[in-house]
């Protein structure tokens, strides 16, 4: 992060849009605090692997941000060079015709819990939820992140998903830092962060909270104790980042570090965009409520089951919405879903994502916007297309998490992330072909060798196998 | 004189009252029995059962035609594995889960048939997207034996349950060592024990009839009543040494017998082996194996055990120690070999989405084309969520399937019913055409329109 302070992000209201604006607006610095927080102190050390130019003719593409033509698309260097109608074909460029075949934008999972609920499922690898408080916003997901978890591979070769973000779980009011991942396999978490990505905060209504510590006989075990809790945490966060603006100012003692308290100052300051699970309408206006209460933007409100009957205020408050197509009725806070949940939030204007929070519905979402997009046309919801319902996979999480101007699309200059369908993504016969990931091939059908297999797979009954 | 009384009642429900003549023509009509959808084809309906279905099928003067022009017509999907009916809400709802007694005194005497509750979400949900019937099994609890679970329908009555008993449900894999105290080698042993504590109350049963001229009544295994045997009499003495409780043990006797059948839930190969064994062992079991993910690196085994397998669709994790092997190929490596199998939702986080059932059927069409893999056919895909798990526990001649005498689950679709994009048009439970309209569409409609309105939402209804 080039900048430590960040006033004009808070100013705008918005989150990582205004990011790249914040050196701008810093002021001159009186004098030079002697300390300094290391905001990056795990930094990614993803590098994209080497590609060749490839050009893939002929196709139906969809462009991720709503359009859809017949023609061409052309990555190199690790980046979409064009897409247009007839390209030329230049020297030393892999041609793939791409007749009845479909590409797309890598799918992007605005929220999973591959690495930290890993399979196999066992306690030794249980490391999504530090439910020992219902604040945590001291713990970082990536430090639970296995990188051998084998459902990366499935995501991949199944579900065409190029990038996930990936959450700690909902038993806590605050459940910490999540982080963005290539889908990239690596030695370490690190090797597959996201370049650039911004951090983001898990944050939790409802349910769980009240439950998991509720049961226990502590705070909160209601949801007016998960406002108190969550009220009073940023109230604390508020008085904690007013002593190291101060000091960052003026100088003088190092105030008191808190990890706890980093973290959501960075949410003060909009550098970390704030994902909360929660599921009813009236719980996610009291979060809007409170945003505004303490001066933080929501990114997306996630699970949301109940979005579509407040839409309009998402739309207001520009908040996107991340839900499946049809789960329902597995806890009370999900008894009000409607099949349409997704359009109608897209048709009120608002921000509509399709997430997955389960590592066997990520390897198909596609056919979980497939079913949102014909639900919403059965209902008689217009402007829907396969195109728009795109927007859904892509452009739509890709703002989510602060990364649009990076991936999410296929316009030129972005990253190379890449699906070859062999037919209509919304059928439900088709299939990745082909992914390629900041432009290098990462999973093609038709090469076993093409096909990454976790350390823990090896050897293994199975090892290798199409899965 | 109870006998008679229930033999009545079950005579008296097997035709609904509503039932009526009708053909639905010109659909694209797949039968379930594996084979590929016939354009033009008509389903003939009378009495609650299937007269006709085909190119040639005549239309009865006295039928209403229903017009099926463009829509797919099948067999109401049959859910080979759920917990459907038993619970309204999984979590955090008291009072409304019935699916395990974590607390209660019993294992295999439990019955889920007066837990059913036909009026739960789920039902009207699923009904509404062409699940017909479904296979409902309780959780184990403290036992590796779950209980009887029940074949139920999804119709829009208060007569859900189709047969009561009809299978007894064991854990014998990793949750079956769970409930045994830890291991696998406990579970085998609590198995093999309770077979034998069945054994000596069955001293005091019934004999099974095979007479000539008499069904035999392991061929149409049902328990008609979980009473109806003497071994709750004086004279039905125990050892002193016995672990269940007598209704346990009494409730065994007819899985014992063979005239129930035993579904038998493993996912590891050498479990699944080990099962294959009890079946040499136990002869007269009529087991099914249930979930079954590495069933492919033991097809051989499996096909020639004969035993029906209802597998996941498309576990592809090592979610589990159990399931290393798992692949969206096992479905169609066992079906090549020749493996009696079928589809279940055996994840419990997909036992309400039985809806789901056809979607995952077409992924594994989807897999005829992704080289390496082993996909099944359109028309073969339909029989795993249809007739083929209808087979799997003897209702073949029931449901499941389009074939004349069946009863009458039929599904009209906008689409072809593999692809999730299309959806159930009219859906017929023994001939009657059922009510689509659930909690969720009822909320849709409520929530469609956002502006504010003369009065609250709360009175749009």
């Amino acid at each position: 992060m080039a900048c430590n302070k960040l006033t004009a992000a808070l100013a705008a209201g918005v989150g990582a849009a205004a990011l790249s604006g914040c050196a701008a607006f810093a002021p001159p610095e009186k004098k030079a605090a002697a300390v300094q927080i290391n905001e990056d102190p795990y930094p990614s050390t993803y590098a994209r692997y080497p590609g060749i130019p490839t050009l893939i003719r002929h196709a139906t593409i969809f462009d991720g941000v709503g359009g859809q033509l017949q023609g061409d698309v052309l990555i190199a260097d690790g980046v979409v060079k064009a897409v247009e109608p007839n390209l030329m074909v230049q020297d030393g460029t892999q041609v793939i015709d791409g007749t009845g075949k479909f590409v797309t934008p890598g799918i992007i999972d605005v929220h999973s819990h591959l690495g930290d609920y890993p399979s196999p499922g066992v306690d030794s690898l249980s490391d999504g939820n530090e439910a020992t408080g219902p604040v945590r916003p001291e713990v970082w997901a990536e430090h639970s992140v296995w990188p051998q978890d084998p459902g990366f591979s499935r995501a991949l070769m199944n579900g065409g998903v190029t990038t996930l973000q990936i959450l700690p779980g909902s038993a806590n009011l605050f459940g910490g830092r999540s982080v963005v991942l290539k889908n990239v396999p690596a030695r370490t978490a690190q090797g597959m962060k996201f370049p650039g990505a911004p951090y983001g905060l898990k944050m939790a209504c409802g349910e769980n909270p009240k439950r998991v510590y509720g049961s226990k006989g502590n705070m909160p075990q209601t949801r007016m104790g998960n406002i108190a809790m969550t009220r009073q945490t940023w109230a604390k966060a508020q008085e904690y980042k007013r002593k190291w603006d101060k000091y960052a100012e003026e100088g003088g003692d190092v105030p008191d570090r808190d990890l706890a308290m980093d973290t959501l100052k960075g949410v003060l300051e909009g550098k970390i965009l704030v994902h909360n699970h929660c599921y009813r309408a009236d719980e996610m206006a009291n979060m809007i409520d409170m945003s505004k209460e303490f001066g933080y933007h929501i990114a997306a409100f996630h699970h949301a089951v109940e979005a579509y009957k407040i839409a309009d205020l998402l739309r207001e408050n520009d908040i996107c919405a991340a839900m499946w197509s049809d789960w329902y009725g597995f806890k009370m806070e999900s008894y009000d879903a409607v099949k349409e949940n997704i359009p109608l939030v897209y048709n009120a204007g608002a921000c509509a994502i399709v997430h997955s929070d389960d590592p066997n519905g990520i390897q198909r979402l596609n056919q979980e916007a497939a079913k949102a997009l014909a639900d919403g046309e059965r209902a008689g919801i217009p402007n829907l297309s396969e195109a728009i319902a795109w927007t859904w996979l892509s452009s739509n999480p890709a703002k989510a998490l602060g990364i649009f101007d990076k991936t999410g699309s296929l316009a030129p200059g972005k990253m190379a992330d890449v699906v070859l369908w062999n037919g209509d993504p919304f059928s439900i016969y088709a299939r990745p072909e082909r992914v390629w990931i900041d432009g290098a091939l990462m999973y093609d059908a038709n090469d076993p060798r093409r096909r990454p297999v976790s350390d823990f797979e090896l050897g293994q009954p199975g090892e290798g196998d199409v899965k | 004189m109870i006998r008679a009384l229930i033999a009545a009642l079950l005579v008296a429900t097997a035709v609904p009252a509503a039932a009526e003549t009708i053909a639905i023509v010109n659909g694209n009509v797949a039968t379930g029995d594996g084979s590929e959808p016939i354009q033009g084809g008509t389903v003939v309906i009378r009495d609650g059962r299937i007269v006709d279905a085909g190119q040639g099928a005549r239309v009865p003067a006295d039928a209403r035609v229903v017009d099926a022009n463009g829509k797919w017509v099948t067999p109401g999907i049959v859910a080979g594995f759920s917990r459907l009916g038993l619970a309204d809400v999984d979590l955090g709802a008291d009072g409304a889960d019935d699916t395990s007694a974590s607390d209660g005194p019993f294992s295999a005497a439990i019955d889920v048939a007066p837990a059913i509750n036909p009026l739960y979400t789920p039902i009207a949900v699923n009904r509404a997207d062409g699940v017909t019937r479904a296979f409902v099994a309780p959780s184990a609890a403290k036992s590796i034996f779950a209980g009887q679970g029940a074949v139920i329908d999804t119709g829009a009555d208060m007569d859900p349950v189709m047969r009561a008993r009809a299978f007894q449900f064991v854990e014998l894999g990793e949750t079956g060592a769970d409930d045994a105290g830890g291991s696998r080698a406990s579970a085998h042993v609590l198995f093999r024990n309770a077979l034998r504590e069945a054994r000596e109350l069955m001293r005091y049963s019934e004999p099974v009839r095979s007479a000539r001229g008499q069904p035999d009544e392991r061929e149409r295994p049902v328990v008609r009543n979980p009473n109806e045997s003497r071994l709750y009499g004086a004279d039905a003495r125990r050892s002193d040494d016995v672990l269940l409780t007598r209704f346990d043990a009494a409730a065994l006797v007819p899985v014992l017998q063979g005239r129930q059948y035993l579904l038998v839930h493993v996912e590891r190969a050498s479990d699944i082996l080990q099962v294959i064994d009890l079946a040499r062992e136990f002869p007269s079991l009529k087991i099914v194996l249930v979930g079954a993910s590495e069933g492919w690196l033991v097809a051989s085994d499996i096909v020639r055990s004969g035993i029906p397998v209802i597998a996941s669709a498309v576990n592809d994790l090592p979610a589990t120690f159990e399931q290393l092997a798992a692949t969206q190929s096992n479905v169609g490596r066992m079906r090549e070999a020749g493996v009696k199998v079928s589809i279940g939702m055996i994840d419990d986080n997909d036992t309400r989405q039985l809806f789901s059932e056809r979607q995952y059927a077409g992924n594994l069409v989807a897999l005829t084309k992704l080289p390496g893999a082993t996909g099944v056919s359109w028309g073969e895909a339909l029989r795993l969520i249809t007739s083929a798990p209808a087979e799997a526990i003897g209702l073949g001649g029931e449901i499941g399937s389009l074939e004349p005498g069946r009863r009458a689950d039929v599904v009209i679709w906008s689409g072809d019913p593999l692809d999730p994009r299309s959806a159930a048009e009219s859906v017929f439970i023994d001939g009657v055409q059922q009510p689509l309209e659930t909690h969720q569409t009822k909320l849709l409609d409520r929530y469609r329109h956002l502006p504010r309105g003369e009065l609250p939402e709360a009175y749009r209804h």
